[in-house]
């Protein structure tokens, strides 16, 4: 399909930051041109949207010299350099999409309502099942407490239980939740487990709340089908909370698409590149308060969202979780206990201060690297395979894998590991931003790293649900930044042993040499450019081929270049030597001068 | 250009009118008039929460099925039941065989359902009641939701705060900001005591033994806060602790003097009530705790009118980042160009002059405003 579209406006609403972008058919194809950016204005004194988002087009049109508004409203189609041909917008003002979801079975319905509402872009404040160890009356009085945006009830496959479902039906029920925007509203409540018992959950929901029945999330144990519940979401998150929200009915009538929760538009995103080029991709989004990840596994997408990991509001609490030890492992120098926690504390309590000093720098990339750690072992944990699946296991099923509930995160098969957000995507080098990314997600194998620009993800995750030739060129030359790939062989051995030997023609011609256990290796590879690599790897080593292997492959570099990790999985910090090891590593990387 | 963000100074003023809000967290009755007189511990609003919900599933007990319970039933939806009262009871031939189930609480019957064969049983509501919290003037009455109460007075936000509502009078354990008072004596008690730079656990111990209600200081040390809790904050959203006590700092965590004018308001208002609340959060919709003294006598201030994000030459501020946290200075340089600072970073930043005629670069994210 040919597009119309020449000249796309696109703005997410933060939830601080209202951001805008333009995007602009050039010989060469879309290219992303001007940016601008304003303070959100969904909060008091001005309580409605559209200032900012006025705002943030007026800095473009600044910028570009293109006359995007009149007045008000925003000029399309596109008329010379007047105009623009589609206007469109993600949101997570307002804390976004706050859900609650039940399921039956904590692991099996319950998992996959979690997925469907993470997967449509939403916070799920608590997942309640029959079997979740709670007493009745606990479960109640927490939906009461929640006030959740939407609820989202399923459980038993179809022609199953109808009792346990109807059960949590009248759960809800009791606790009688009021939406947290507009009080004279009933609270949104979707329906999407057995469709036999369809009929009592109306009976018992029906009359209090904004009951919606959908397709069974999970119509048999073997099949999960969340797409036409994530729709269903979509669609209410339109309907009962954007347009409760300040200012959302007039930005819904600006838009050329339906506006999209910013997580479920960097998802959509995320997905359309795996499709596009067949490969298995991983993004982390660091935020101040929230970090998510997104994976695409084998076409399955998966998103979670770890609200209390983050790098400002909630950095106490990535110290709290993840402990003392773990964040001082990444530090190249001593520092005394107490004043670190009076740092990390101050930063929360003033979150927008920048680190002035190269050691607060180090410290803030220390604790970034311990949330992204901590982020992506709960993104593990929830993108696994069915649970309950009663499967058949041949012979050979027995020496590989499938046992059913196994994380669908193969780090040996990931192609692609995205990172964005402040920290990631505004350190003062590249460099840097490429060790956080490795050390935090431990690639294995030959995997290519990059980070978003200026976050324009949710604009074009958006974007691709009208035109993804567009989005798609866009996030190849504009959105990503290209740091280089890192291959990592996998494995345990002395410090200072083999763990492979490497050959590499790159374009200032071909290097060989032997990489060793515990060292890290960085070689010109330039971005836009191309080389074959070869690795051998020692008899207890894997680098994608099986153990002892040798693998030919060839990688991409980037703005930091081809790494060469052989400090094995997980990464070996030895207590005794550290802060020699991280130094000589600091070095390797050149993370931070000299 | 976009604007920069500036950290917002916190609000310190020695006589301002002060509005607070005073809402139920459901609907309900406000009992007071608009422009009536509340003194703090005054109830303005009241309401009843839902009763708590016991479950019982009968037809477990009773051995029959969800479809027959409604036949065993004793009782229908609506009816009141109390302890040991009889719910349902089965009818076998040979009575020795007859099961009866009794209610475990007072309530009403909620639900009977048919197809789980559960009961709801709902217990009486909960009254909630909210207190004025400040000496004033009902100024506006949000029907069946609260009110705004109007007084004049100082006004002090604290950074960061633990412990919820309370009021008491404020006594001075030092005369200077940059002091600190860790023991307190007993004239400390039922007061609210200002103990300079430091609050420490010791501080927190004394207070508790002499009866304190509350504690204002410059800083805490992170330790000193896991200790007072018994478990490590992580996300900063506080008010709700039962610690017996309500801790303010004003300046941040570590030993910071307390900037001067607050400390100067506090000592003007010594002997004077003040209610204070420690309820911090730290997230879009900021809320800082508040040190509020109805009818301080102060000089009048007129606040002064900003744009938006901006910063001028001479204005007062404090640093609030390493390498010069919590020192206070004046403005002497805005460059406009970005500039490289020692982490790498290329960053806005402002030229500040300290007291000693000292000048140092600052990035503008790691300042805030101060009023003189």
């Amino acid at each position: 399909m040919d597009s119309k579209l020449d000249i796309i406006i696109a703005t997410d609403c933060g939830s601080t930051t209202t951001k805008a972008i333009l995007i602009e058919r050039k010989a060469d194809g879309y290219r992303q041109t001007c940016r601008g950016e304003a303070p959100t204005t969904v909060e008091a004194p001005f309580e409605d949207v559209t200032r900012g988002v006025l705002n943030a087009i007026q800095e473009v049109e600044e910028l570009s010299g293109r006359t995007i508004l009149d007045g008000e409203r925003i000029i399309t189609p596109a008329d010379g350099d007047t105009g623009v041909d589609i206007y469109i917008s993600t949101s997570s003002a307002g804390g976004g999409l706050q859900m609650m979801v039940a399921g039956v079975v904590q692991t099996m319905s319950g998992e996959s309502a979690q997925r469907c509402a993470l997967g449509a872009g939403a916070i799920v404040m608590d997942t309640l099942a029959a079997n979740d160890g709670r007493l009745p009356h606990e479960k109640i009085e927490r939906i009461r407490q929640l006030r959740p945006d939407m609820v989202l009830l399923s459980g038993g496959t179809d022609g199953g239980t109808v009792s346990h479902v109807v059960e949590l039906a009248e759960f809800i029920a009791a606790a009688d939740p009021k939406p947290r925007f507009g009080s004279g509203f009933m609270l949104p409540v979707i329906y999407a487990g057995n469709i036999d018992a369809g009929e009592e959950v109306e009976g018992v929901l029906g009359e209090m709340s904004a009951l919606t029945i959908t397709e069974n999330i999970r119509p048999t144990m073997e099949e999960e089908n969340l797409g036409p519940a994530r729709h269903v979401i979509h669609d209410l998150f339109l309907e009962h909370v954007m347009a409760q929200a300040p200012g959302y009915r007039k930005l819904m009538g600006w838009t050329g698409a339906p506006i999209m929760p910013t997580p479920g538009a960097v998802g959509q995103i995320m997905q359309t590149i795996a499709r596009q080029q067949e490969i298995n991709v991983v993004g982390v989004d660091i935020g101040g308060a929230p970090t998510d990840v997104f994976s695409v596994f084998g076409e399955v997408f998966n998103r979670t969202v770890s609200a209390n990991l983050g790098m400002s509001y909630s950095i106490s609490n990535v110290l709290a979780e993840a402990g003392l030890e773990q964040i001082l492992r990444w530090l190249s120098f001593d520092i005394e206990e107490a004043d670190l926690r009076d740092r990390i504390k101050n930063k929360m309590i003033r979150p927008t201060t920048i680190p002035q000093l190269l050691q607060e720098l180090q410290v803030e990339q220390a604790i970034a690297r311990e949330a992204l750690r901590l982020a992506f072992v709960q993104h593990r944990e929830l993108a696994v395979g069915l649970k309950g699946v009663q499967s058949e296991r041949t012979l050979a099923d027995v020496f590989e894998q499938g046992a059913s509930g196994e994380s669908l995160i193969q780090m040996m098969e990931l192609d692609l590991l995205v990172g964005s957000g402040g920290v990631l995507s505004h350190a003062p080098s590249r460099q840097q931003s490429c060790a956080m990314l490795i050390d935090a997600f431990q690639p294995e194998g030959i995997t290519s790293l990059a980070v978003d620009s200026i976050f324009m993800m949710p604009h074009l995750g958006v974007l691709s649900t009208v035109d993804p030739q567009a989005a798609t060129e866009v996030f190849e030359r504009d959105c990503l930044v290209y740091l280089g790939t890192c291959a990592a062989p996998v494995g345990k051995g002395k410090f200072g042993e083999t763990c492979a030997r490497y050959a590499v023609d790159l374009p200032t011609g071909r290097q060989t040499g032997e990489l060793r256990i515990g060292e890290l290796v960085l070689l010109p590879l330039g971005e836009g450019e191309m080389a074959e690599l070869s690795l051998e790897p020692g008899r207890q080593w894997d680098v994608g081929a099986g153990a002892g292997q040798a693998l030919g492959t060839t990688v991409r570099g980037g703005v930091v270049g081809l790494i060469l990790d052989g400090r094995g999985r997980p990464i070996d910090i030895a207590d005794d030597d550290r802060l020699d090891r991280l130094a000589a590593w600091q070095r390797a990387l050149n993370l931070y001068g000299e | 250009m976009a604007a920069h963000a500036y950290t917002p100074g916190l609000r310190v003023t020695r006589d301002a009118v002060i509005h607070k809000d005073r809402r139920l967290p459901l609907k309900g009755q406000v009992i007071v008039e608009p422009g009536s007189s509340v003194r703090r511990d005054q109830i303005v609003a009241r309401t009843e929460l839902p009763g708590e919900v016991s479950t019982l599933n009968l037809v477990n007990r009773l051995g029959v099925t969800p479809q027959e319970l409604s036949r065993y039933m004793l009782k229908k939806e609506g009816d009141p039941v109390a302890v040991g009262e009889a719910l349902a009871e089965t009818r076998p031939l040979i009575k020795w065989f007859k099961t009866t189930v009794e209610s475990p609480v007072d309530g009403t019957v909620e639900s009977i359902s048919s197809v789980t064969g559960q009961v709801i049983l709902r217990q009486a509501p909960r009254p909630v009641e909210v207190l004025a919290f400040i000496d004033g003037q009902v100024e506006e009455v949000f029907a069946g939701e609260g009110v705004r109460i109007a007084a004049q007075g100082a006004y002090i936000q604290g950074i960061f705060g633990v412990g919820g509502e309370c009021w008491g009078e404020l006594h001075l354990a030092v005369g200077a900001p940059d002091a600190s008072a860790a023991v307190l004596g007993p004239e400390a008690r039922g007061k609210i005591a200002v103990v300079g730079s430091l609050i420490t656990q010791e501080t927190v111990e004394a207070a508790r033994e002499v009866g304190a209600v509350g504690l204002i200081g410059g800083g805490i040390r992170d330790q000193d806060l896991r200790d007072l809790l018994g478990y490590d904050l992580g996300v900063a959203i506080t008010g709700a602790e039962d610690i017996g006590l309500t801790v303010i700092v004003t300046e941040g965590f570590g030993a910071i003097a307390m900037a001067r004018k607050a400390f100067d308001i506090l000592q003007n208002c010594a002997g004077m009530t003040a209610s204070i609340s420690g309820a911090t959060q730290i997230r879009a919709g900021v809320l800082r705790p508040e040190i509020i003294v109805p009818g301080a006598d102060g000089v009048e201030e007129q606040e002064r009118e900003r744009e938006s994000g901006g910063v001028e030459g001479g204005d007062v501020l404090r640093v609030i980042r390493m390498p010069y946290f919590g020192r206070i200075g004046r403005v002497s340089g805005l460059p406009t160009e970005l500039q490289k600072v020692e982490s790498g970073a290329w960053v806005r930043v402002l030229e500040v002059e300290f007291d000693q005629g000292k000048r140092v670069v600052v990035p503008r994210a790691n300042v805030e405003l101060i009023e003189a």
